[in-house]
């Protein structure tokens, strides 16, 4: 092990020191760069396809289609259980004699670990970039929205999970695909099932990983200089392969800790920076207002903030994409519906509360060029994204706009962003671990072959640039998002039968409150 | 009318203390019960990984186990052999609030408890289940050194 290290710190040290050799080590990027994009376009293309005769993607109509359906058919499910989801993750709502399972409040918080990420700090700064301060608006509306899409594939996820005889479980969309399928008698139920762990597995790859990866590195390289990204993908998937192979469970824990803090702190730091530029958040939501409806400028106008709004929504909650379901499989309890009324909490902390919060604060710190003749945003040279007064984008935009309110912020930032970007790795090797487990069976072998594809992945995503891992990744995402909600339209019925038993009997306190 | 005791044991030297005086005590009262508790402390506000919350079921079976047969069963099964009516509890919760809740829906008259077993830093910062016990319980507590 020492040797090892020893090895890595030499590797290290000698390309990092030689320019010559660090020439080539940018080469190695390049050609990774230039392969996986050749490989990963055509699927990229498919996924982001426009409406004909439009420029809006299929996919993102997909997404708020469904999200608005579950929440009309459940009847804002989100609004009328709000509170009661508040009651459960407190734990009123607990059998005292059932502790020592594990509780609503576990699960939320291991699902938002493996979502309250990068999504909200770099990918925010994609949608705000892009879309403008407009976007924002969208993004809050589909968090609201998606809440339902959430309720849904979580209550279906923990009724159709697998318990095994030694007490463990195995849950998520290819689980209840093909058992709600069947139960309904409807055919195909296998096959979506397949297609789902398919496109999990890709998505495990691309934004559970290479996205991380990417982002994690140009955050460590904004701090200490520019070097090659396939050292850091190479560090962390050495840190990540210990975690998951070596079963070295003190890394996953330390982070499991450290994450809830770093998001606090995060959320405080941008409340920091609020509370001092209180003159200006009122100004800030009036931009976002003005630029949802106009784009203010933008590429694509209200429709380009539309877009980017609802994509980076989506990423960054995974609402309707099935992942989640994987996570609150888990929860031991009689009422599979609960865990649906504590998942739909999840788009309201990821995106509503701490999307909003990062956006505000990029629009406020003024990193976005505005032309004060127009009052509209000036376009960069390509006229792809807005203009920054560095020339930032991505999570260096957060970063920029953190730092005008807090100079030494980036360097929490930093660490903030390495430990997210882990702890969803972590994460997502789970949820890629437990779709490969469904195609290729339970055993350490398979577990085995996976785990190395996922962490080989780890360093093509830290030595690619952003351009390629954002598509791919997007698109792997919402690849997942596909089949689940073609299914969830299905199966949907299932879980208002169970909403509508579970509120008469709520009514009438056959459930009963313990707590406090 | 009969009085339960509940003893509270934590699987070290001051818990034995405890159930020592608990036995000493119920010989001095008609028909006494006695209910010997292990809490094994457990807060549903921890963060887990994925991974740990797939095994958690399985953890817990094991946990359950593991306590009743090396602590309460002995305990129990030691009281009854000595002619008093004893029986065992294993659960998982804060230690404090666990036992007590468990004393008053058992209808326990009182709780006896060893001397905290926490130890310096921790006790300092969180005080021990056994002080927050005599701070909280909702029947007489005594606390055998």
């Amino acid at each position: 092990m020492h040797s090892y290290k020893f090895w890595l710190a030499s590797a290290v040290a000698a390309l990092t020191s030689s320019p010559l050799a660090a020439q080539e080590a940018m080469g190695i990027d390049a050609k990774v760069n230039e392969v996986f994009a050749n490989i990963t376009g055509p699927f990229v293309s498919l996924i982001f396809a426009p409406i004909p005769g439009t420029a809006f993607p299929w996919i993102v109509m997909w997404l708020v289609i469904a999200a608005t359906i579950f929440t009309f058919y459940f009847g804002f499910v989100q609004l009328r259980f709000f509170k009661h989801a508040i009651q459960l993750v407190k734990g009123d709502y607990t059998d005292p004699n059932d502790a020592g399972e594990v509780s609503h409040f576990q699960a939320l918080a291991t699902a938002l670990s493996g979502t309250v990420g990068l999504g909200n700090i770099a990918g925010v700064a994609v949608a705000v970039g892009i879309g403008g301060p407009g976007a924002t608006f969208w993004m809050i509306l589909a968090g609201l929205l998606g809440m339902a899409s959430k309720f849904t594939e979580c209550t279906l996820g923990v009724k159709y999970r697998n318990e095994y005889p030694d007490g463990t479980v195995s849950g998520g969309p290819m689980y209840y695909i093909s058992k709600g399928f069947s139960e309904l008698g409807l055919p195909g139920g296998k096959i979506l099932a397949i297609l789902f762990s398919v496109f999990c597995i890709l998505g495990a790859l691309g934004g559970g990983n290479m996205f991380q990866a990417n982002q994690a590195h140009v955050q460590i390289s904004g701090i200490v200089g520019d070097y090659p990204g396939w050292i850091t993908g190479i560090i962390f998937a050495g840190v990540v392969f210990a975690v998951i192979v070596g079963g070295i469970k003190s890394i996953a824990n330390v982070t499991e800790k450290v994450v809830p803090l770093m998001g606090i702190l995060y959320v405080g730091a941008a409340l920091v920076i609020l509370i001092v530029n209180y003159d200006m958040i009122g100004w800030a939501f009036g931009q976002i207002f003005a630029g949802a409806f106009t784009g203010l400028g933008v590429a694509g106008g209200m429709v380009g903030a539309l877009i980017q709004g609802f994509k980076r929504a989506a990423f960054s909650n995974e609402a309707g994409v099935g992942s989640a379901a994987i996570a609150h499989s888990a929860v031991k309890t009689s009422e599979p519906i609960t865990e649906g009324f504590v998942s739909l909490l999840e788009p309201l902390i990821d995106t509503v509360v701490i999307c909003t919060m990062t956006a505000l604060v990029i629009v406020i710190s003024q990193q976005l060029i505005i032309d004060p003749a127009t009052g509209n945003y000036v376009l960069n040279e390509a006229g792809s994204a807005i203009a920054t007064v560095d020339g930032n984008s991505g999570v260096a935009l957060t970063s920029a706009a953190f730092a005008s309110g807090i100079s030494w912020f980036p360097y929490v930032l930093a660490i903030a962003v390495v430990l997210f970007a882990f702890s969803t790795m972590i994460s997502w090797s789970y949820y890629g671990l437990k779709a490969w487990t469904y195609l290729f069976g339970e055993g350490k072998t398979t577990e085995l072959v996976f785990k190395i594809i996922f962490c080989i992945f780890i360093v093509i995503g830290a030595a690619a640039s952003l351009g390629p891992v954002i598509d791919f990744s997007d698109a792997a995402i919402f690849a997942m998002a596909v089949v689940n909600i073609f299914c969830l339209y299905f199966l949907m019925k299932l879980v208002r039968a169970e909403l509508a038993s579970y509120a008469s009997r709520l009514q009438s306190g056959e459930i009963k409150k313990y707590g406090h | 009318m009969t009085v339960k005791i509940a003893i509270g044991l934590d699987g070290t030297d001051t818990g034995q203390h405890a159930l020592t005086f608990a036995k000493n005590l119920a010989t001095m009262i008609d028909g006494c019960e006695l209910l010997v508790i292990y809490v094994i402390e457990w807060s549903p506000f921890t963060f887990n990984t994925p991974e740990e919350n797939e095994q958690r079921h399985k953890r817990r079976e094991e946990e359950i186990t593991l306590a009743t047969s090396r602590i309460v069963e002995p305990a129990v099964t030691g009281l009854q052999d000595a002619g008093f009516k004893a029986s065992g509890l294993v659960r998982h919760g804060d230690v404090a609030e666990t036992l007590n809740r468990l004393a008053v829906e058992n209808g326990a008259s009182q709780i006896i408890v060893g001397r905290s077993s926490a130890d310096g830093f921790t006790r300092r910062i969180f005080g021990s289940s056994t002080q927050n016990l005599v701070m909280a319980a909702d029947v007489p507590v005594t606390v055998v050194g």
